[in-house]
């Protein structure tokens, strides 16, 4: 499977990862490689075969409806990069218009 | 004294006693990291000092009161994607430089619960994605038997840590074949755990449907005495299995194999096995005959998916978990950003290193529009024929045993340079994780250059303790604990 410098582009757009002209190259020739060999899984017959998300025999897991302790926000927030008056801090979204 | 050079349950006999102080072991420790880590680089942060306090409040308290619990006063490493509260934890990522969990991950609970003394936090490839600890944004980890061989990967600083003696104990995790492979790459003994035998909580994930905690250890009593603190049912880990927890040190009173049925798969000595280590798994498996084993001729079809499938599975479930960074909770913030967009863009540019960012883009690439099906889907059907093989050889077995690489430990940049190639070697330990059984690693033999060569054993699922018994019996009939690297 032969992927384009394109779809690599795009592919690197979704998961939010600026990558350089080389990296483009590289993950271009890498990830066409390593599909290629992932083809495989086709020849195997999975007509019927349900998905294995999980090997445990678990449904849903509920805790009791009850309130706990949670971790302080001072501690949630010390390792931010930026915070201020309880929040984290990010640029600013909305344009001024 | 080199208590250095102690299993954990030797050690913890003398502590018991009161021959040694905790105080002492640090200081042996000290000593001893001092002396090999320049050379061994196990650790990202060691924490020497800290160890030492607590081992001076641990004997105060201990004048007083002298009942030991089994790892109190135990010198540990641990490796550096488990969150441990207050200790730096950076899963040797740019991304987690500076990150400081403000909590314990539930393992790391049931050790401070127990008295140990952390010693130090060790390396990995990031995000424990890779095979050799070459991926580490540190720089590697070396192997102690030859310093020019990678100590596998990725839980290969805490595997250097036990062979070089810079710590009686460790804990690593293995999404497919991370704990296995270093210690069979290490000589020493590595135990992956059933799917949900040890929580979660507090492990940074990698792949959450096959990632687990286990041991790093000298011998298999010192496995079954840490799993014992380990295991268990956590509230805060829905994937953690309420499977009752039995002493897994009460396997080990057994020194032979009768009654049990071992299985041999073909398929684990085909093609691109290096005949060195054919051989010693070959006469370990005569070893578990004489031992009263019968051995058994099995066949696991689907041995040839295992890659992958594991490398489409791991890597969507990679590029999931991983999106969590993107600079504003914890870690790394660009500095060059005009919004919020080129903010993610450019902190996971900075953060992420080359197999990381190459895993994320391989697992958006499979879980994306009209992929999907193709990719995730078709992988997550294989894997259910995967387990079915196990299943089905469990019917007719209680053990399977195989190699647990194709080959020794390779050469630092051997491998680097072509990423599939380092995939391939994880060929017999990946389909363990996929199929959620529980395996140990410990070692068969050495090559002529000198290098471990590792066993593994396989069992049913929550079934450690038969894993443990065959392994124990095939330790004591066998003398290749003895043999100890000369770090040069």
């Amino acid at each position: 499977m032969q992927i384009s410098k394109a779809e690599v582009e795009k592919v690197a757009k979704l998961a939010r990862l600026e990558i350089t002209e080389a990296e483009k190259e590289a993950f271009t020739k890498q990830l066409s490689d390593i599909l290629t060999y992932v083809e495989q899984l086709k020849t195997w017959d999975t007509r019927g075969v349900e998905p294995t998300a999980s090997v445990l025999d678990q449904t849903n897991v509920f805790r009791e409806d009850k309130a706990r302790a949670s971790l302080p926000a001072e501690k949630a927030l010390a390792n931010a990069p930026e915070s201020e008056a309880g929040f984290f801090g990010v640029p600013k979204i909305l344009e001024d218009r | 004294m080199s208590l250095h050079k102690l299993t954990l349950h030797e050690l913890q006999d003398q502590f018991t006693t009161g021959e040694v102080t905790a105080r002492e072991i640090v200081y042996a420790y000290s000593i001893r990291i001092n002396q090999v880590e320049p050379k061994v680089k196990a650790f990202i942060t060691q924490h020497k000092e800290s160890a030492m306090a607590q081992a001076e409040a641990l004997d105060q308290k201990l004048k007083a009161w002298r009942r030991t619990m089994p790892l109190m006063g135990m010198p540990l490493a641990i490796k550096d994607n488990i969150c441990t509260e207050s200790v730096l934890t950076t899963c040797a990522s740019r991304i987690l430089g500076n990150f400081v969990p403000p909590y314990d991950a539930s393992v790391i609970a049931l050790l401070r619960g127990q008295g140990y003394l952390l010693l130090g936090k060790t390396n990995l490839d990031e995000f424990a994605m890779g095979s050799s600890t070459e991926n580490s944004a540190f720089g590697p980890s070396r192997n102690p038997w030859n310093l020019s061989y990678v100590p596998g990967g990725s839980s290969g600083g805490s595997a250097a840590a036990v062979a070089a003696d810079e710590c009686v104990a460790a804990l690593g995790s293995d999404t497919g074949g991370s704990i296995r492979q270093p210690a069979a790459c290490c000589g020493v003994v590595g135990l992956k755990p059933t799917y949900g035998r040890v929580s979660r909580y507090g492990l940074v994930a990698f792949a959450s449907s096959l990632d687990q905690i286990g041991p790093i250890t000298k011998d298999v009593t010192d496995a079954a005495i840490l799993l014992n603190v380990i295991a268990g049912h956590d509230p805060l880990d829905s994937t953690s299995a309420d499977v009752l927890v039995p002493d897994y040190t009460r396997a080990l009173k057994k020194k032979d194999l009768k009654k049990l049925k071992i299985g041999v798969p073909r398929e684990y000595f085909a093609e691109g096995i290096d005949p060195e280590v054919e051989q010693a798994v070959r006469e370990a498996i005569e070893e578990l005959k004489r031992l009263g084993g019968e051995i058994k001729d099995v066949s696991l079809p689907t041995t040839g998916a295992a890659i992958a499938t594991y490398y489409v599975i791991a890597t969507a479930e990679a590029s999931s978990n991983l999106a969590r960074y993107d600079g504003v909770r914890y870690g790394l913030r660009s500095k060059q950003m005009k919004d919020l967009l080129e903010m993610y863009m450019k902190t996971r540019q900075e953060g992420f290193g080359p197999e990381v960012k190459r895993r994320i883009m391989l697992g958006t690439y499979a879980l994306s529009a009209g992929y999907y099906d193709a990719y995730y889907g078709k992988a997550q059907a294989v894997r259910t024929l995967i387990r079915k093989d196990f299943e089905a050889a469990f019917q007719e077995v209680d053990l399977i045993v195989t190699p647990v690489m194709p080959t020794t430990a390779f050469k630092l940049g051997e491998k680097i340079a072509d990423p599939l190639q380092m995939y391939l070697s994880d060929i017999y330990t990946i389909s363990v994780n996929l199929a959620g059984v529980p395996a140990i690693s410990l070692p068969c033999g050495f090559s002529k250059a000198g290098l471990p060569i590792g066993l593994q054993i396989v069992g049913r699922p929550f079934q450690e303790d038969t894993v443990l018994r065959g392994a124990y019996a095939y330790e004591q009939a066998t003398n290749w604990r003895v043999k100890r690297p000369s770090i040069r």
